[in-house]
């Protein structure tokens, strides 16, 4: 999957990513599988967007995420960020790339340290990267305050003093005390209330615009992934099944898998609701210890074809910028290939 | 779907407090509502708003203490549940009302086996024999859709997923065909697609067996999609109540029009920017005297902070409780 917008330059670059965790079984512990959480995905980000990344959960869309920070030691793949290639470097080297690329985490109450004050963790990247004095740092966690929306008063205060929406700003100023050009927000809104909720994604977007940053944002709402992605990435057992400028995805879904998806998403009004044609999927996702022959959603594909149960299908640029893994659309380029192919052959035989 | 008949269930005027260290929390202030034969009633909110509590509060589920029932009536089919000993709430609980929660994990035994926990009601409540009662949890498995039921009914709840354990959970709650169901917010823990076939299953499920059911969600669009009535809750108590259509078409409290604002949707025209709602909901540590969501309104007066609006009928079966709509009625009559 190549850049969609040539005019800007990807950021992060990632190729065939793979992210297998082993299974070990028995008395001795040997090592009879693995779980394929990603299975060679590859995307690019560009400077300055959101890509938004959804799924079910298994799916591996945050085991993606965090294999992009390098939280994880890949099992095979490549990333770059900003042109340089962190895929197979040492977690010691990493350091220094860590300012650059952060992560807001999903629930506010497990990433924030119950004893350290609000002041202490925001603190906490500036005492680990910079060399900043006491006041310096201080005042810097002021601003960051500042900018998220927190009160300076509330600096010496604990985290269970804050209600989930203001904890998930404080992991949020902690996210951007290093001021990073990358951030992945990994389902940052999802143990919020509805009305707080709208509250974090305008933050977030205001942040963006203000200090220039890109967002990997992993989501399984849908419709908060319309209203702040750029471009959607569609992710099913593993892979990536579709990837696509939002509007596109969401008005014209190339793979059955993101139809069904976007179909099952209750619709906030009574009258449009009546309309919705829902594709109910049958069954629940395969395990990704043992994925499917073939293609990875032929279990539950409405429109699986024989070919489906063989051979996985390929990743293809089916219109501009707009990328699927799905049969359906190969075999409408194939068989126009073969029509062709077999016109010309008549015509051969026809000459002789 | 309903017909204008006698209620099935009638709550009034309930409030309910939890004591703790330092005072009370103020839970449920003073609900009402009542629930026709075989329709469907959303309630509406966000968590803190009080509207699983005021369901708990129902059939006397929460410990006491540090809860307490202080004040209100509950009459199913007349019978006041709040004034009746804890041996009928016992067979009225997964007999008469059935019960399914948010989280299929957390409320099935881990160490029982599927078939054991679907057969427990049946014996307990119908006084059915080991083997009819085996014979109707197949059946409800079968109801409920789940593949090779007879198999299945030796299996424990981990050899389920989501979406089949939060099916056998409602295959319990359907056991002794109750005449109301109530579901705490059913769908939230599953998977978008896993959540439309359950919705897609409870609309077949009401189709076919005709039971009146209490949705408690904070979702949205699940509710647009189900519900017959729906009821709103901010701060414990009940802040709008209308037929589906009307509430979204022609929502009145500014609280339901915030709400519904702040959703995104997937269909239809993409906002540029959410609007949101400023601050916290309230913790009620005392009984309110004023309006609950005033400091968060847009359009809130003096008189939002003198009294606590009750709730104004303004159309057949639309009722607010807000100072503007109040003041609004009364410049028109």
């Amino acid at each position: 999957m190549l850049d969609a917008a040539p005019s800007k330059k990807p950021l992060v670059e990632v190729r065939d990513l793979k992210m297998h965790f082993p299974i070990y079984a028995g008395l001795l512990r040997r090592r009879v599988g693995e779980v394929k959480a990603v299975d060679g995905v590859s995307f690019d980000i560009m400077e300055g967007e959101t890509l938004g990344l959804v799924g079910e959960s298994g799916c591996g869309k945050s085991t993606c995420g965090r294999a992009v920070l390098r939280l994880y030691d890949l099992t095979s793949g490549s990333i770059r960020l900003e042109g340089k290639e962190i895929g197979p470097t040492p977690q010691a080297a990493l350091r220094d790339m860590r300012p650059r690329m952060q992560m807001v985490f999903q629930d506010p109450q497990a990433s924030l340290n119950p004893r350290m004050t609000v002041q202490a963790i925001i603190q906490e990247p500036l005492d680990e990267h910079t060399t900043l004095s006491t006041k310096e740092k201080q005042q810097k966690v002021y601003e960051l305050m500042d900018a998220v929306g927190l009160n300076r008063r509330f600096a010496g205060r604990y985290p269970h003093a804050f209600s989930g929406g203001q904890r998930q700003r404080i992991g949020i100023a902690r996210a951007l005390a290093l001021n990073p050009k990358f951030i992945v927000c990994d389902e940052p809104i999802a143990a919020l209330d509805v009305s707080i909720q709208a509250q974090v994604v305008n933050l977030l977007e205001d942040l963006q615009e203000q200090f220039g940053l890109t967002y990997l944002f992993i989501s399984h709402d849908l419709s908060m992934v319309r209203h702040i992605a750029t471009r959607v990435a569609v992710m099913y057992l593993g892979k990536i099944v579709e990837l696509a400028p939002r509007e596109a995805l969401y008005s014209a879904p190339l793979h059955p898998y993101t139809e069904a998806l976007l179909s099952a998403v209750p619709e906030p009004d009574p009258s449009l609701e009546a309309k919705v044609e829902r594709i109910i999927l049958q069954g629940d996702v395969p395990s990704p210890a043992n994925p499917p022959k073939g293609c990875n959603f032929c279990t539950r594909c409405p429109k699986v074809m024989d070919i489906c149960r063989e051979v996985e299908p390929e990743t293809r640029e089916v219109r501009p910028g707009h990328f699927a893994a799905c049969h359906l659309h190969e075999i409408t380029s194939q068989t126009a290939g073969k029509t062709a192919a077999q016109k010309e052959a008549n015509e051969r035989q026809h000459g002789e | 779907m309903h017909d204008g008949g006698r209620p099935v269930l009638e709550v009034q005027g309930l409030k309910t407090v939890f004591r703790v260290r330092g005072g009370e929390i103020h839970a449920v202030n003073d609900v009402s509502f009542d629930l026709k034969p075989g329709e469907l009633l959303g309630v509406v909110g966000e968590s803190g708003s009080g509207k699983s509590v005021t369901m708990m509060s129902l059939l006397g589920l929460l410990p006491s203490p540090p809860a307490e029932v202080r004040d209100g009536k509950v009459l199913l089919d007349g019978q006041d549940l709040l004034k009746t000993d804890e041996d009928t709430l016992r067979d009225i609980r997964g007999g008469k009302v059935g019960f399914i929660f948010q989280d299929p994990m957390t409320s099935l035994n881990p160490v029982f086996t599927v078939g054991y926990q679907i057969m427990e009601p049946l014996r307990k409540h119908m006084g059915m024999d080991k083997k009819a009662a085996k014979a109707r949890a197949v059946e409800l498995l079968e109801l409920v859709g789940i593949p090779g039921a007879a198999q299945r009914l030796s299996d424990y709840p981990h050899q389920f997923s989501g979406g089949m354990r939060q099916r056998v959970m409602i295959a319990i709650a359907l056991a002794c065909d109750p005449k109301v169901l109530i579901a705490d917010e059913p769908t939230t823990a599953l998977d978008v697609t896993i959540q439309a076939q359950i919705i897609e299953l409870m609309k077949e499920l009401r189709q076919k067996l005709g039971m009146a059911v209490i949705w408690i969600t904070h979702d949205l669009g699940v509710i647009a999609g189900i519900a017959d009535r729906v009821m709103v809750m901010y701060g414990g108590q009940v802040v709008e109540h209308a037929p589906v259509r009307e509430l979204f078409g022609n929502p009145q409290h500014p609280y339901t029009k915030a709400l519904l604002k702040t959703v995104p949707s997937v269909r239809g025209e993409r906002v540029r920017r959410l609007t949101i709602i400023e601050g916290q909901p309230p913790i009620l540590g005392a009984p309110p005297s004023a309006c609950p969501f005033r400091d968060r309104c847009g359009s809130a007066v003096d008189e939002c902070a003198r009294r606590n609006p009750s709730r104004t009928a303004i159309g057949k079966g639309h009722d607010v409780a807000c100072v503007l709509v109040e003041q609004k009625e009364a410049a028109h009559a």
